[in-house]
This record gives C-alpha cells, structure tokens and sequence, in this order.
C-alpha cells in the first residue's frame, strides 16, 4: 500500500493488515519531513528518537497480536505551544528558545495512552499571536499550496504540515481563529471545540478565557477520532468540562436548520470567497435542509474590537511570568533587577508580543479600565446573546472563516491592524466560548476556500456530523 | 493620540524594554488600534453585565490539594533550567 495522504482510518487498515508498520510510517514520514520541510519551515523541533521509540512500542503490540486503538501509531505533530515532556517547547519565542518541558500537555498524556506517534513540534506565531505565521521568533512558515503565501496563523506550521502530508494530523490551539483560518488557507479541517472541552492543562497561556486546544486533520471523520481522546474533564484544569458524547447522532438534512448570519457576508469578502462558501450552504438546501438569514449583531467588526481589548488584557498578566529568572532567555549584562526585566524582555520578545502587552498594560491601567476592559467584556455579553438568540431558531450557523484566501508573505507585517482585521469571522467564537469547525469548500486558482460551522455550546458532535455530510456526499 | 511619554509609563508599569525607534512605532500602532476601539463606543451597554467567562463551569470544582513528590532527577531538571543557581538557591540581580 502507498503511504500517501493518509487518513487515520487508513493508517490503521494498514497498521493492522500488516501492509506496512508503525517503524515504517514513522520512518516514511521523518524522511519526509527532512526531504520537504526546508521549503515549508513547518517544524520547530524534529522529534525522531521519541517518534521511533513509540512506533516500536505499537509493532511490538501488533506483532503480540493485540488489538490496537484506532490511535495507535499514527504519526503527528504538536503545536509548539503545547508540552511534551523532555522535549524543546518554545512557543516560537526567543525567550523560551532552549525550554525543556518538564510535563505532558494533558492532551499530549492522553495523545500518548493511546499510542500517538510524534513526529515534531510545529512553527507558529510567537506565543500563538498571529494571523500569518510571520510572528514566529525563527522563521516564518510558507503555503504548502503557493510558497509565496502564508499558511495563516498562528497555528501555521501545524496546518502547513498536515497540508503538505508531512503528518497525518496535528494540534493546534485556537483563541482567536488560529485552527480555524490556517485551516483554511491550507486546506485542510480544523476543530476548535468549546471553552474547556480539552483542557488546557500544558498550553502555553496566551489568554486563558479564550484559549482551547483542538485539532487539524485531513478529513471531519479524523477530527472526531482525536477529539473523542483529547476532550474531557481534567483535574488540572479547574475549566475543563466533558462533552456528552451523541454517538447515534442521527442526523436528518432534512430536519437541519442552517443559520446564515448576515453580518458575516457585509462588504470586506472576497465575491470569489463569498460565492464558494454560499455554494457550499446551498449543497445542504439541495438535500433539504433549511436555510434562514439571521440576525447576529456584534459578530464581526464589533466582536474583533471587543476580542482585541479583552485578549491584550489577558496577555499582559500572563506574559509577566516571563522574567528570565526561574528558566528561559535571559540578558546578559544588567546593573540591577528591573534592568534586568527590561533588558531580557526587551531581547526575549517579539515586537507583536510586546505590542499586545503593552495595549493589555494600558487597558487595565488606572483611569482607563471601564472605558476598555470593562466595556469590551459587556459587550461580549452581547455576543453570547446574539449566539443564543440564533440557537433558539437553528441548529448550526454557516459562514465564511477568512474574508480572503492565503495572502502574501510581508502584504501585512507592517501595519498591525490589517493583519487583526484577517481574522473578522472568528473572534466571535471564541468570545462566546461556541465549538466551530472549518472545512475545505473549493479553491480560487490553487488557493483553498474553507467554510465554517458554529454550533451551540457543547455541540461539536453535531458540527461534526454535519461537517460530515458535507464531506461525504 | 497616545503621547510618547505615555507609551514610556506603560512599558515601565510592563517591564518592557523598548528601542527609541520601538517607542515610536508602538505611540503608532497603538493610537490606530485604539481608534478602532472607537466603534465600541456606539453600543448601548447600559444594564449589561459584564461576561467574565463565556462558559460558566456549572460543577466548579479544583484538584486534590495534596503533596506530590518529585523524583531527584525531576527537582534537578527543574532546577537547571533557571538563569543562576547558588548553593540549590535562584540567584537573582539586586533589587536596592
């Protein structure tokens, strides 16, 4: 059998028809990985003694004739965000360049019970903010479909990797579209799951209201199997939450109610980007389904404003503990402590890191805090009304996830706000704490078109099966 | 506008270190972010709740407050990874 855009179904087959081994696929992919990766620069860190050793653990399992879970030996890779234990965990930043995780991400723990293999840790946008991958501390990743392109962000290399089959498929992280927009400018699924679906037990915090882990995969099918072992409650996340599992979802089209909120298909989209993702909905409506326009004030520009107090606000509390002392980079010459401070932070972190800090700094500081925080988290009050309004009238929302397709390496370094602006259909999401799945829908040239799925809180097993219709017929 | 004398504050309020040529980048970029924050302003918040965490967890609960041991070469590992060690302690710069 040809190891070739493998699905974690098919690895499987594979794995158990003896076609090939988990030595095999483990090894077929670090070539891979070494042949390709230098015009992608989708890894960070290359993982192969651990890869290898976990491969021979599951040929060891086959070859005593057990039964395997359907995880077992299926190679992939891990955002450089989360941890896996004694192994290099950067977040891209030049201040955690030579960190050695001292644990396992829960997710990770939970990736390895079932026998995971991993190949790497993957490039991303320095400490997950971004929208292009251009904010990585080393090197930023390129499109696997057009190198002159970004992949998105900030979960670029995770996207770039599973895009150019360099894995089967990764874990990202998501606080304001960063599965769901490189998802889509590579092509392939992404899953962010509700608020504390996964515990974040292992992420590096960026900013802990928003942030969730979830995954990038080939097909809906293979973002359900990683789901269903990466989810549930975890005592070392006091927001974890476990998700009741439809396993007989019987999903009807015809009985399906499919939102199409309004705001998100304003002036700013790509009539090319709009007609995919229209075309995609109106597949549903052939079989049955009703389409209703809804109303879902606040969702766009609004929510990415509100997104862009509350989450700078977040950041700057979490990124204090980056002082240079207990681990990490740290300056070498300073005459005293807050020399120091200033010098290592000032070394150690990106100017977008820095920015954000300091927008966080400012909109909690004295005089300042009602007028931004306060009113942007009332606002974000108003969104999750918008949301449970919807839900009350339709199963799933439909709209688009990035207003364009993969821009050009440097088309948006230099001014700040146009970057933010690439992630308008998404900051919603995360505000509200929602699941959503984005999924390939065409492309315009080479350049792949997704589209995305809201569903109400706790309800990615039916975003799922609905993605899965799409996929399937 | 944000002045620069303002940005200085809040980067010495967020220990951050800032080039002269960083300073004035940032009283950039952070003025237009904030003008975009002007369109927040319209929204009528009056009797709105604040919405700290979008999913309230309705069995709160917090893990077992008990001791977990670490195996030498665990504590070590750790131990190494800091900037300055002296006599097992953290070494850190003056502070007076």
């Amino acid at each position: 059998m040809e190891i070739k855009n493998l699905t974690i179904k098919k690895a499987h087959e594979g794995l158990i028809k003896k076609e090939f081994s988990a030595t095999d696929l483990a090894n077929h992919f670090l070539d891979k990985i070494e042949a390709l990766d230098k015009d992608f620069h989708s890894f960070l860190t290359i993982t192969e003694n651990l890869a290898i050793s976990q491969a021979e653990e599951i040929d060891e399992l086959i070859l005593r004739g057990k039964k395997i879970p359907i995880l077992a030996g299926i190679p992939s890779v891990i955002k450089d965000n989360i941890l896996v234990k004694d192994i290099r965990c950067t977040a891209a930043s030049k201040i955690l360049e030579n960190y050695i995780a001292s644990y396992d991400a829960t997710c990770v723990k939970n990736l390895k019970k079932q026998g995971v293999v991993i190949l790497g840790k993957t490039n991303m946008d320095e400490f997950a903010m971004g929208s292009s991958g251009e904010n990585s501390g080393f090197f930023p990743t390129k499109n696997p479909h057009d190198l002159e392109r970004v992949p998105g962000g900030s979960s670029s290399g995770s996207a770039a990797a599973v895009a150019a089959d360099l894995s089967v498929f990764a874990l990202g992280s998501d606080t304001c579209g960063s599965i769901r927009q490189p998802a889509s400018f590579c092509g392939v699924v992404g899953l962010k799951p509700t608020y504390g679906a996964v515990s974040r037990y292992g992420l590096i915090a960026m900013a802990s209201s928003l942030d969730q882990i979830g995954t990038i995969t080939k097909t809906v099918e293979d973002a359900k199997l990683v789901f269903d072992v990466i989810s549930g409650r975890d005592e070392m996340d006091s927001t974890s939450i476990s998700i009741r599992k439809e396993e007989n979802w019987k999903l009807e089209i015809k009985d399906l109610k499919i939102g199409v909120p309004k705001e998100y298909f304003a002036k700013g989209i790509d009539p090319e980007v709009e007609k995919i993702v229209k075309s995609a909905i109106k597949k549903y409506e052939r079989q049955g389904a009703k389409i209703e326009e809804v109303n879902l004030p606040y969702s766009t520009d609004q929510a990415l404003a509100a997104y862009y107090i509350i989450m700078p606000s977040e950041v700057s509390a979490n990124l204090a503990r980056y002082d240079g002392i207990k681990y990490g980079y740290a300056t070498k010459e300073a005459k005293d402590l807050f020399d120091f401070y200033l010098k290592t932070r000032r070394e150690g972190l990106g100017l977008e890191v820095r920015r954000r800090v300091m927008l966080g700094t400012y909109a909690l500081s004295a005089g300042y805090y009602d007028a931004y925080y306060l009113r942007a988290q009332k606002i974000r009050t108003l969104i999750k009304k918008s949301f449970e309004k919807a839900f009350k009238k339709v199963d799933v929302l439909m709209t688009p996830v990035s207003p364009t397709t993969a821009f050009k390496l440097g088309e948006k370094t230099a001014d700040p706000l146009s970057m933010y602006l690439s992630d308008i259909y998404m900051g919603a999401v995360n505000l509200a704490g929602l699941p959503a799945i984005s999924i390939p829908c065409g492309k315009i040239g080479n350049l792949p078109v997704n589209f995305q799925i809201i569903g109400n809180k706790f309800e990615e097993y039916k975003i799922i099966e609905v993605g899965n219709f799409f996929e399937k017929s | 506008m944000i002045n620069e004398q303002e940005v200085k504050h809040i980067a010495k309020l967020a220990r951050l270190g800032l080039t002269p040529k960083e300073i004035e980048k940032m009283q950039k970029d952070l003025s237009l972010i904030l003008d975009y924050f002007n369109l927040l302003k319209t929204i009528n918040i009056s009797d709105i709740e604040p919405t700290f965490h979008s999913i309230s967890n309705l069995e709160s609960f917090l893990r077992r407050d008990e001791k977990r041991m670490e195996s030498q070469e665990e504590i070590d590992k750790l131990r190494k990874s800091a900037t300055e060690i002296e006599n097992g302690y953290i070494r850190v710069k003056k502070i007076l």
